[in-house]
């Protein structure tokens, strides 16, 4: 027999992944669950001889079919797969919290309640009944303050103790006569029919209209009759409001519980959460503050990250390339080895491994960010503006988030509920310039405006948003032309971020990115290095070669936008499956055709490109097609290939138009 | 009297009368919170979002949305 599963479920905040962390150590494995790109994480629990598996369900409000993250949620408690379900609650949010609770007992589970961070409630003056609370409920609860590990051990003897009982409730919740009279209605012509769920819970929820449930019976054989009693039964009560009717009860359920054992100060204590806000979200000193953080941020990263750390990786790695070098000579290797050994992967994969300081430092503050609270925050600021072109503030998390990798900024858009702020949101993210076009921009900084860095690398980033906000008014009035959209988010308490935590995200993030500078780069590189040294008659890295016939093809494209060398292309089109491999193609077609010069990469951009052309190479780098990655995610999210497809040419076409522009009005100008 | 959530000034507090958004935001709205009854505290209505304390809880509701919140208010 396998290992017994503990699953956790929770609101956003509520601790929920602390708690994770604790009971499961290092021993953990971030994937997806099957068909979407909602994390899945699990870890292993061990107590007395024991092993268990400990799975860590996506922060929900509810359990429904508004988002991805709900849908896994609630099938994965559906599927009985957990042999017992930890139900985290915030203690300073019991009223809202109990609400996800009473979804769990509607479904019958097996439930341990752990009532979190009671050190926040104290210090706010509200008094929780525990006990009380276990015995209204038949739940076993616990508190707990999970940042500090207090309450693990008896968390995990009452999670072992559940799991024994295999206990299961009988759902508390009153619904109102006529919800009710509905409920076994539909129960009636459900009854003897094969269903995916349990037949009262299904009847609850189709009364509700819960679309991924309707779903779902449409797809199981229940027969064409059931399913048009069912159509008959919603279109006959459409003006009806029963999914509010149903939420309702539920609240009412949740409200009565959390009166009979919670009492609040009658006048609110004041948090320091309040006294910061009051500067922070303050009218005036919102967004200068947001913009001293982000100036902050990435001063930070570019002095730490780049000019300190990346200096001492790019010295290690032209180390390691000498020593490699000598010895393949000292044993003999043969002439192609060294080439593609030195050619290929030093200078190709190093190129891009110089770069892991500079995302490492970037993902750091992110996530301290992130953590602490103030992400929400700048959504509430940025709102008032980001409403001006048709988006909600949440759309700017997701933008910033593309900072440092457009996949998590247009997976973060899956926390918008409406679906043209979430497609909007996704469809301009590209345009965020992400951490692996750093790489891109340093080396033609470094060629061409060695003094003017921070303002060249701020005005892209710029130039990046401004594009972004002018296409979120374009597709608003457009594609999703009429969509309403509506905006509601919890401003959580701010809280110091764990550093463990904080180092968890970022290597969750920067593995990432090594590990695709070890594969997908890895594989670019490898394929650009036999492309240029094929066919064997032709000099190799010449334009001669494979590679070099690709890019005088592609050439044409390019030349109004000033990209008058064959590699240039060539490293353009290298870049759409990762863009890290702009770089490294660079890196491997100069290096390789300046090798007997013996000049860095930066002198080979030097002469190849000008300073007007630089700076449209840049602009097109920065805004077209986005990497294979975030197409990946993109086709996954919206669940089309058109949209992908779109998506793919329309930041193609931009970024060439960009390009163009900026090399011809400059060239008009004078400054070619 | 009834008012709307939109037009409340800071520090007042109201109690939730009935929600005339769309279904979504309603269940939102309700999922935050900010059911029937609920009652609120103003902690902010000057630009952007509204932020209102339910329960101690900061949640942040759009002008749009806000405007479709029927509430009373509560005389301390």
């Amino acid at each position: 027999m396998g290992n017994r599963k503990i699953a956790l479920v929770g609101n956003p905040n509520s601790g929920k992944t602390t708690l994770f962390n604790v009971l499961t150590g290092a021993n953990q494995h971030v994937g997806n669950w099957p068909g979407v790109t909602v994390e899945k994480k699990e870890g292993k629990l061990r107590y007395q001889k024991n092993e268990y598996d400990v799975i860590d369900l996506p922060g929900i409000y509810s359990l429904g079919a508004f988002s991805e993250d709900e849908i896994v949620a609630m099938d994965y408690v559906l599927s009985d797969d957990a042999d017992v379900i930890i139900n985290v609650i915030d203690s300073s949010n019991i009223e809202r919290n109990l609400y996800l609770t009473s979804q769990l007992l509607e479904m019958g589970k097996n439930l341990v309640i752990v009532l979190n961070m009671t050190d926040e409630a104290e210090k706010r003056n509200i008094k929780i009944d525990v006990f009380g609370l276990s015995k209204i409920l038949g739940v076993p609860v616990i508190s707990a303050v999970a940042h500090k590990g207090e309450g693990k051990n008896e968390i995990i003897k009452e999670v072992v103790n559940a799991i024994l009982k295999k206990k299961t409730y009988d759902n508390p919740i009153k619904y109102n006569k006529n919800v009710l009279h509905h409920i076994e209605h539909i129960e009636e012509i459900l009854k003897g029919k094969k269903i995916p769920y349990p037949i009262k819970w299904t009847s609850i929820k189709v009364v509700e209209g819960d679309s991924h449930v309707l779903k779902r019976l449409e797809e199981s054989k229940i027969g064409k009759e059931a399913v048009e009693a069912i159509k008959d039964f919603h279109r006959f009560h459409s003006k009806d409001s029963f999914e509010l009717e149903v939420v309702d009860s539920r609240y009412s359920f949740a409200n009565s519980i959390a009166e009979a054992t919670v009492s609040r100060p009658a006048k609110e204590v004041e948090t320091i959460t309040d006294k910061i806000d009051r500067i922070f979200i303050n009218k005036y000193l919102g967004i200068p503050i947001f913009a001293i953080i982000m100036l902050v941020v990435f001063q930070v990263t570019f002095v730490i990250g780049e000019e300190i750390l990346g200096g001492i990786a790019a010295f290690l790695i032209e180390g390691l390339g000498g020593l490699i070098e000598k010895l393949l000579m000292s044993v003999n290797s043969p002439e192609w080895l060294i080439s593609f050994s030195i050619n290929g992967i030093i200078n190709g994969v190093g190129a891009v491994i110089e770069f892991v300081p500079l995302i490492t430092v970037l993902y750091l503050m992110l996530g301290f960010l992130e953590d602490s609270g103030y992400m929400a925050r700048a959504a509430f600021v940025w709102d008032n503006l980001m409403r001006k072109f048709g988006l909600q503030g949440r759309a700017f998390i997701s933008m910033i988030i593309g900072f440092g990798c457009n996949v998590p900024g247009i997976m973060s858009a899956r926390t918008m509920d409406n679906k043209k702020d979430r497609m909007i949101t996704m469809f301009i993210n590209p345009f965020m310039s992400c951490g692996a076009k750093i790489p891109i921009y340093t080396v033609f900084i470094a060629a061409f405006f060695p003094n003017h860095g921070a303002l060249v690398l701020f005005s892209l980033y710029a130039l990046g948003v401004i594009v972004a906000l002018i296409m979120a008014k374009i597709f608003n009035n457009t594609l999703f032309k009429g969509e309403s959209s509506y905006f509601i988010m919890e401003l959580p308490p701010y809280r110091l971020p764990t550093i463990k935590n904080v180092l968890r995200n970022m290597w969750t993030n920067v593995s990432g990115f090594i590990v695709r500078a070890g594969t997908v780069i890895f594989a670019v590189v490898t394929v650009m290095w036999v492309l240029a040294v094929v066919p064997a008659s032709a000099e190799p890295y010449s334009q001669d070669s494979l590679l070099g016939a690709i890019g005088s093809f592609l050439m044409p494209l390019f030349k109004p936008a000033g990209f008058g060398t064959w590699q240039e292309s060539v490293a353009l089109f290298a870049g759409i499956p990762a863009k890290e491999a702009v770089v490294g193609t660079l890196g491997m077609l100069y290096a390789g055709e300046y090798m007997e010069e013996g000049k860095a990469l930066v002198d080979a951009i030097r002469e190849n490109f000008t300073q007007l052309t630089s700076l449209s190479y840049m602009v097109m780098v920065l805004l077209y097609t986005p990497c294979a990655a975030v197409l990946g995610t993109i086709g996954k999210e919206t669940k089309s290939i058109r949209w992908t497809v779109f998506i793919a040419l329309y930041t193609f076409a931009l970024g060439w138009a960009a390009a163009v522009t900026i090399y011809q009005v400059g060239s008009l100008l004078g400054f070619g | 009297m009834i008012n709307y959530l939109n037009t409340l000034r800071k520090g007042e507090k109201a109690k939730i009368e009935s929600i005339d958004a769309g279904k979504e935001a309603t269940k939102r709205l309700y999922e935050m919170g900010l059911n029937t009854h609920a009652t609120l505290n103003i902690l902010k209505n000057d630009i952007g979002p509204i932020l209102a304390s339910v329960n101690g809880n900061k949640i942040a509701i759009g002008r749009g949305l806000a405007g479709k919140v029927a509430v009373s208010k509560i005389k301390e």
